[in-house]
């Protein structure tokens, strides 16, 4: 009797925001879990405090939690709906930490919740590095040297033995944050200061260097008649030193002969064994030195992981699937092949096709950073791709990047040479400038220590050989078996081949009975299109298919949920580019095509789509050009008698300097050919307009022009996301920034429903975007930006006349899935026969819904904890609640700042700040804080009477500010920029802050939030209630409004 | 060069030369393994076949001599998605395309080898050659059909010794008799490891010239072509089975089996490959193997596959046998023990050589069957 039935619910955690390290892989693996689970029978109960993921959608689980992922709020949950199980394997590093924390404080066992698919034991024998070091030797296999150190003194001491270069790693921290090489005694100290302040048990490990070896990682499966798979190897090309989330990989290996691969398969199998992880998915990843076969353990993650994720995606083996089967109780030989059908999933994967995976970076928006590649992870996405031979996947991978990388010109050989010797983002663009510089293989080896096989494959393609050339596009499926057995499930790749002797290429491609839609994804996440986007294009898949149509995936993500191939009807990963996207809309020969919900991926596929005589599906092509062109837009805007700032665009310097003039300053400036709000800056002067010219040489009279707008000080921004079917239009929802307009729309904390708007400016919100709707001739979604500026005038912002990164977020708020009923649109249906339970434009549905952004400045040390015009988060949360204090509340605690509820505040703010800050620490004091400040705001403060502990500036010596930020003794940071750049006093205070995990708020728009949901916080941990109820009784507050009031319902 | 591959149904893929420029035929056959050409191309039990490898980078890190099976390449001719030459892979000893056409073996690159093993798949194996583009199709095809058939071949004399070779005679273990019927390496290796004092004997050799040597166990190895072909061999092990322990892998594992009156018959294409998952059913252990066999034993009451997870029972002219391997794949028969004299078999590779350790254990099995015997 294989599935349990002693259990009847289970909890699964989520990984919450999307951050560096980790990203939508979980939304992938939960989503696939959930599922199971459901088909088994089991009620599942989920905590996720991220909206913008598939398995958060209220039919995924049985009770679905948009709670934060800390142990006060899940063991809520768990009181709440007394789960029999937690399955913490599918959440990543944060799920894991959870289920640890839960059993240490008793809750686990005082609710009687079994811990499955992992035990205790298990999580930290792999979890703590000296414990693993420790289960590792016992098993008779090796790892690096390494000791524990607790000060700069110790660690002193454990350099005596391992010596330099070392491997700094900070204890307890996710993805080797605040870790890194130490290369020299200098880096060593920097390093390892750095390491103590960010890990959170104030502890490092400092490791013997393997760097230059092979680094490999297998996927391991095992059961509980302890049967053991090894679902795929990955080689990283590489090696070791490169956090294998920032390295190009490559499955299967490459360069071991069978002999050598089967040592390492040994080793995985003892590893897991060893470790005791009784059922599901590891990830083991080794170090090997080419020369003398020596190999060691470098780790083990006993849960599905970002490798696990590709290597499901490589091998078409559906890890997480499995693993959530595993820990019900059934054994690998009981679950079927879901490719195969006809054979069990106790097998290993065989392959005939090359994986490369490639990462993707966003060191660009982060000035003061390096690029340079080091042990911990700072890439924000990849692109996975599929070839025949490795030549071709490793062009494909690079088409799917979507780089703009220039590779570097006319640099002398010896100079770029020496920048391959630290790997940096961009070393793969120098390895081929520096090959075709006549470098010599040999040469290249010595240097970066990539394996020779993959130097002369490389060679060979900076030799310009096209692997592609002369081939005939073909579509192979991808079968877990290379062919033995026959594959019932569709997911294709095209590989370069010779055609029969007929001329016709070999497609596997079946085409289907029904007809086909297809959905162009998002490809890699990035900063500014990220995970929302994968999310839509999943909801355009399942509605596709509930229409009759078979949905056609078209994706390059791995990590993603639109990448598995349950998701549609037939799933092509490929590259995102025009001439690849055509070659499968040849074979497949759809009725329509949507690009509508990818982001600007697809978005920019679409003329060409378009003049390739391609249907494409809702919001004609050339709204999208009337949205984007500036003239056109402001020609638009002018017609329907709205408001946008004044602007104006200039091709020189010059001109810029004469444009601003008439437009008047403060300016918010930006290039035109930057998307993303990229290289956006405010500009208050001549002088710095002038000066902005100067840094980014954007007119450099080589024809780019130059955008200036006026730029709206104190401004309420807000964001509306609406459905449009070409005659009608209705309201998502109206959301209204936390931070004022200046701070990017996504990394501004927003609310839902608007929370200082008039009726009187609902009502102009409302008709600007019927108006914009309707004269753009949207047939779908349309995202619209405004500011409301101090005047009460209403400014529009932008249009976007597509899915945003807003419409998981409002969905889950008001209980609608925007995206699917955009897509019935695109399909024909009429919103006038689609009954909507919106709430009405700017009234809520009866609770308050909080999205926070996340942002990555911990991975960035040297980078400015500032928020601006240009977007810097990689994800965002969700925080519900009854009232806006609550809601605004969770959303910080889910989004790792939690606020505090005592102890000491530091206020530093800009002049036209200090009258609202002294108000603000006025109320912070009320509610029992500290009140600390530097000269002038410590000033202001005490003339309101309030009592102010005024601490040294930097420049007035020790202790100053920074010192009691680092000492621990800040609870709460409210910093507003000065203005005066990097290396200032602000700057100084906001990295110490963030070294330190210490909430820093930079906006006193923010800070005013903050204050209230302190108050709020201190009355009490607030309470928890699941998505289905809040979507129940949100219709029931919609009819009973429409009955109240049915005049004013629209449509 | 451009070269060409032609099977005898006439379906025709083209390529360029990577090996020697000579032809061959034989019986085309795939392997879904990701590593271990080298090991496959000397492993005797692929006389007679052209080897398509369904992996499409073949030669990465080059060839070694401890990658060998035995001291020649036995496959006839190798088809690949993309040949790779790499003399200077790390410890390699040569390049794989260089030394391909040192030993004369023609080997056929830029295939695309995925179309032709799902051809093979629903065709099933087939004779076929690789040819220069030169030669007219015609000309090939009647080299195809001249080549025999797969079933009824006797390969066997090919492989085997002339003369009998005993090894480490001072070994302190049971001395174990081989009947050299093509065998690998890593078989030798095993038995060697544990102590065995090891001989090999031509197939030719008769029960008596076997029991002559006194042997604490006959070892029936693997090797190459059909065992309904070697009853000459089948009479000698009928000679030996109830004497002294008798165990065979493969080739060894079908002749015991119709040594005792068992039946053998021809898979559609046979398993090659290392990830085929067997099922122990004494332990319930699920291993995965290494296999490579183009026939299989038929199941009690001449089944071809075996629907329960059950030690089902033959009526063997020597008491009864017992299935004691299952592959789980098309659930054919992996292994069988015999119950009333001591004998057992299996038909997958447990030395590996190339593929997963996974079952080297049976050879401690066999060691201690041999004491309790003894
Ligand atoms: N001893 C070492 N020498 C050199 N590089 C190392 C060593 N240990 C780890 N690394 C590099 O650091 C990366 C991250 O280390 P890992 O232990 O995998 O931490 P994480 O939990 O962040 O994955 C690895 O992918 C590897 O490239
Ligand atoms: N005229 C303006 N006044 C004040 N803030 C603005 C103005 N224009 C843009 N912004 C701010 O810059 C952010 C990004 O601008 P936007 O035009 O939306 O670019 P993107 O294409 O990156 O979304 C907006 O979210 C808003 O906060
Ligand atoms: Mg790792
Ligand atoms: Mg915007």
């Amino acid at each position: 009797m294989p599935r349990r039935d002693d259990l009847r619910r289970i909890l699964v955690l989520g990984s919450g925001p999307i951050v560096i390290g980790q990203a939508a892989e979980f939304d992938y693996s939960g989503a696939q879990a959930c599922k199971v689970l459901l088909e088994e029978g089991y009620e599942v109960v989920l905590v996720n405090s991220n909206p913008a993921t598939i398995m958060t959608d209220p039919e995924f689980a049985t009770a679905t939690y948009i709670e934060p992922l800390t142990p006060g709020s899940v063991a809520r949950v768990i009181e709440r709906e007394r789960p029999d199980a937690l399955l913490p394997t599918l959440g990543g590093g944060t799920a894991l930490d959870l289920a640890r924390a839960l059993s240490e404080d008793g809750t686990l066992e005082r609710f009687g919740v079994e811990l499955i698919g992992a035990n205790y034991e298990a999580i930290r024998r792999a979890e703590d590095r000296e414990l693993f070091r420790a289960t590792i030797e016992a098993a008779g296999l090796r790892v690096p040297r390494s000791g524990i150190a607790r000060s700069i003194a110790e660690a002193e001491h454990v350099l005596a033995d391992v010596g330099l270069p070392a491997i700094v790693r900070p204890g307890f921290t996710m993805g080797g944050r605040g870790g890194g090489i130490a290369r020299s005694e200098a880096e060593f100290h920097q390093i390892v200061g750095e390491g103590l302040a960010a890990s959170p048990i104030g502890q490092v490990l400092i490791e013997e260097s393997v760097i230059g070896w092979g680094e490999f990682e297998l996927e391991v499966m095992r059961d509980r008649n302890d049967n053991v798979v090894i679902v795929c190897s990955i080689e990283n090309i590489d090696p070791m030193g490169v956090h294998t989330g920032d390295s190009v990989t490559v499955a299967p290996q490459q360069t071991l002969t069978d002999k050598q691969y089967q040592a390492l398969r040994d080793q995985a199998i003892a590893v897991i064994r060893a470790v005791g992880v009784e059922t599901g998915g590891s990830n083991i990843q080794f170090a090997v030195n080419p020369e003398t076969d020596e190999i060691v353990v470098i780790e083990m993650n006993p849960r599905v992981s970002r490798s696990s994720a590709l290597a499901s995606k490589a091998t078409g083996f559906p890890i997480a699937k499995i693993a959530a089967r595993l820990a019900v109780g059934y054994a690998l030989e009981e679950i079927d092949n879901d490719i195969t059908k006809a054979t069990p999933a106790s097998f290993e994967p065989t392959i005939d096709y090359v994986v490369v995976k490639w990462p993707r970076f966003a060191f660009e928006k982060f000035p003061g950073t390096s690029g340079k590649l080091s042990t911990h992870m700072q890439s924000v996405g990849e692109a996975m791709s599929i070839g025949r031979t490795f030549k071709q996947a490793m062009v494909k991978a690079m088409r799917s990047r979507e780089l703009d990388v220039t590779p570097p010109t006319d640099v002398p050989l010896e100079e770029l040479l020496a920048r391959l010797e630290t790997p940096s983002h961009d070393r793969f663009e120098v390895l081929f400038a520096a090959l075709r510089a006549g470098a010599s293989e040999q040469e290249i080896h010595r240097r970066t220590h990539i394996d020779p096989w993959y130097v002369s494959e490389l060679a060979e393609l900076a030799a310009g050989v096209d692997p592609e050339d002369g081939l005939a596009r073909t579509f192979k499926s991808v079968d877990t078996c290379a062919a033995e057995f026959e594959a019932a499930t569709p997911y294709f790749y095209s590989g370069l081949e010779r055609p029969a002797p007929d001329g016709a290429a070999r497609h596997e491609v079946e085409p289907g009975e029904r007809p086909a839609v297809v959905i162009l994804g998002a490809g890699p996440n990035r900063i500014g299109q990220g995970i929302e986007f994968d999310y839509c294009c999943v909801h355009a898949a399942m509605t596709v298919r509930e229409s009759g149509r078979d949905a056609v995936m078209i994706n390059c993500n791995p990590e993603t949920v639109s990448t598995d191939y349950d998701t549609s009807d037939r799933l092509y990963f490929e590259p995102l580019t025009l001439e690849d996207v055509l070659g499968v809309i040849e074979v497949e020969q759809p009725e329509g095509v949507i690009v509508q919900f990818g982001g600007q991926t697809p978005l920019k596929l679409a003329k060409g789509l378009h003049d390739a005589g391609v249907p494409l599906l809702g919001t004609p092509v050339d709204s999208i050009d009337l949205a984007e062109d500036r003239a056109r837009f402001g020609a638009l805007i002018r017609e329907l008698e709205l408001k946008s700032p004044p602007y104006a665009t200039a091709e020189s310097a010059e001109g810029a300097l004469e444009a601003a003039e008439q437009v008047g300053y403060p300016l918010l400036v930006r290039p035109s050919y930057v998307l993303g709000g990229r290289a956006m800056e405010i500009c208050y002067s001549p002088e710095q307009l002038a000066d902005y010219l100067r840094r980014t040489g954007a007119a450099n009279g080589k024809g780019t022009t130059i955008y200036l707008d006026r730029f709206l000080e104190n401004a309420i921004e807000i964001d509306v996301d609406a459905l449009c079917d070409g005659d009608e239009v209705r309201i998502g929802a109206i959301m209204q920034h936390v931070e004022e307009a200046g701070v990017h729309s996504g990394d501004s904390a927003c609310v839902i429903p608007a929370m200082s708007l008039g009726p009187e400016m609902l009502r102009q919100v409302e008709h600007a975007t019927e108006q914009l709707a309707l004269r753009l001739g949207v047939v779908g979604l349309i995202n619209l930006q405004f500011a409301v500026h101090a005047d009460d005038e209403l400014y529009v912002i932008e249009a976007n006349p597509r899915a945003s990164r807003t419409v998981p977020f409002v969905s889950k708020a008001v209980g609608v899935p925007l995206a699917k009923v955009a897509c019935r649109l695109m399909l024909g249906e009429k919103l006038a026969d689609l009954d909507l339970a919106l709430p009405e434009p700017g009234r809520g549905p009866g609770h308050v819904s909080v999205k926070e952004a996340v942002l990555p400045f911990d991975r960035f040390p040297h980078a400015d904890a500032l928020l601006g015009p240009e977007m810097k988060s990689t994800g965002e949360v969700m925080g519900v609640a009854a009232d806006y204090p609550t809601a605004f509340g969770k959303a910080q605690a889910a989004a790792g700042a939690g606020l505090p509820i005592e102890g000491s505040v530091f206020i530093s703010v800009t002049d036209s700040d200090k009258p609202a800050a002294t108000q603000l620490a006025a109320s912070l004091h009320d509610l029992g804080f500290k009140v600390l400040a530097t000269g002038g705001t410590a000033q202001a403060i005490r003339r309101m009477g309030v009592p102010v502990e005024r601490i040294p500036k930097i420049s007035e010596g020790s202790p100053n500010v920074v010192d009691r930020i680092e000492s621990g003794d800040v609870a709460l940071v409210i910093n507003t920029p000065t203005g005066s750049g990097a290396r200032s006093d602000g700057y100084e205070i906001r990295r110490a802050a963030v070294a330190r995990g210490v909430p820093c708020i930079t906006t006193m728009t923010g800070a005013t939030a903050a204050q209230r949901a302190i108050r709020a916080l201190q009355l009490g941990e607030p309470a928890v209630r699941s998505l289905q109820e809040l979507h129940a009784s949100a219709r029931k507050h919609v009819a009973l409004r429409r009955e109240a009031a049915p005049a004013d319902v629209p449509g | 060069m451009s070269t060409y591959l032609l099977l005898e149904d006439g379906t025709r893929f083209d390529g360029e030369s990577a090996g020697a420029d000579t032809f061959a035929t034989g019986e085309v056959v795939f392997n879904t393994a990701m590593s271990g050409y080298q090991e496959s191309v000397s492993d005797p039990s692929y006389r007679g076949q052209i080897i398509v490898f369904t992996y499409p980078l073949i030669g990465n890190y080059g060839v070694s001599r401890d990658a060998m099976e035995s001291d020649s390449v036995h496959a006839r001719a190798v088809v690949m998605r993309e040949g790779v030459n790499r003399e200077d892979a790390p410890g390699a000893e040569g390049g794989w395309l260089t030394w391909l056409s040192d030993c004369r073996v023609p080997a056929l690159s830029g295939i695309d080898t995925r179309a032709l093993v799902r051809h093979i798949r629903d065709k099933g194996a087939m004779r076929g050659g690789v040819f220069p583009g030169s030669m007219p199709e015609s000309e090939a095809m009647e080299r195809v059909m001249a080549e025999p058939e797969m079933a009824g071949a006797d390969l066997a004399r090919e492989v085997t010794p002339r003369e009998p070779l005993i090894l480490d005679p001072d070994n302190p273990g049971p001395r174990v008799v081989a009947l050299d019927t093509g065998i690998k390496d890593s078989i030798m290796a095993n038995l060697r490891q544990r102590g065995a004092r090891l001989e090999l004997h031509p197939c030719t050799a008769s029960a008596e010239d076997l029991l002559a040597r006194d042997p604490d166990a006959v070892f029936l190895a693997n090797g190459p072509g059909d065992p309904a072909a070697l009853d000459y061999v089948v009479d000698a092990v009928r000679g030996c089975v109830g004497k002294v322990p008798v165990f065979g892998i493969c080739l060894g594992h079908q002749l015991l089996c119709r040594a005792v009156g068992l039946e053998t018959f021809k898979l559609p294409f046979g398993h090659r490959g290392a990830n085929h998952p067997v099922k122990d059913l004494e332990t319930g252990r699920i291993d995965i193997t290494s296999q490579n066999h183009g026939f299989a034993v038929l199941g009690p009451s001449g089944a071809k596959t075996i629907d329960a997870d059950e030690p089902v029972r033959w009526e063997t002219d020597f008491g009864e046998a017992e299935l004691s391997q299952l592959n789980l794949y098309d659930r054919t028969v992996e292994g069988l023990v015999l119950r009333d004299v001591p004998g057992a078999t299996v038909q997958y590779h447990p030395e590996a050589g190339p593929g997963p350790h996974d079952a080297t254990h049976l050879f401690d099995r066999f060691m201690e069957m041999i004491r309790a015997a003894a």
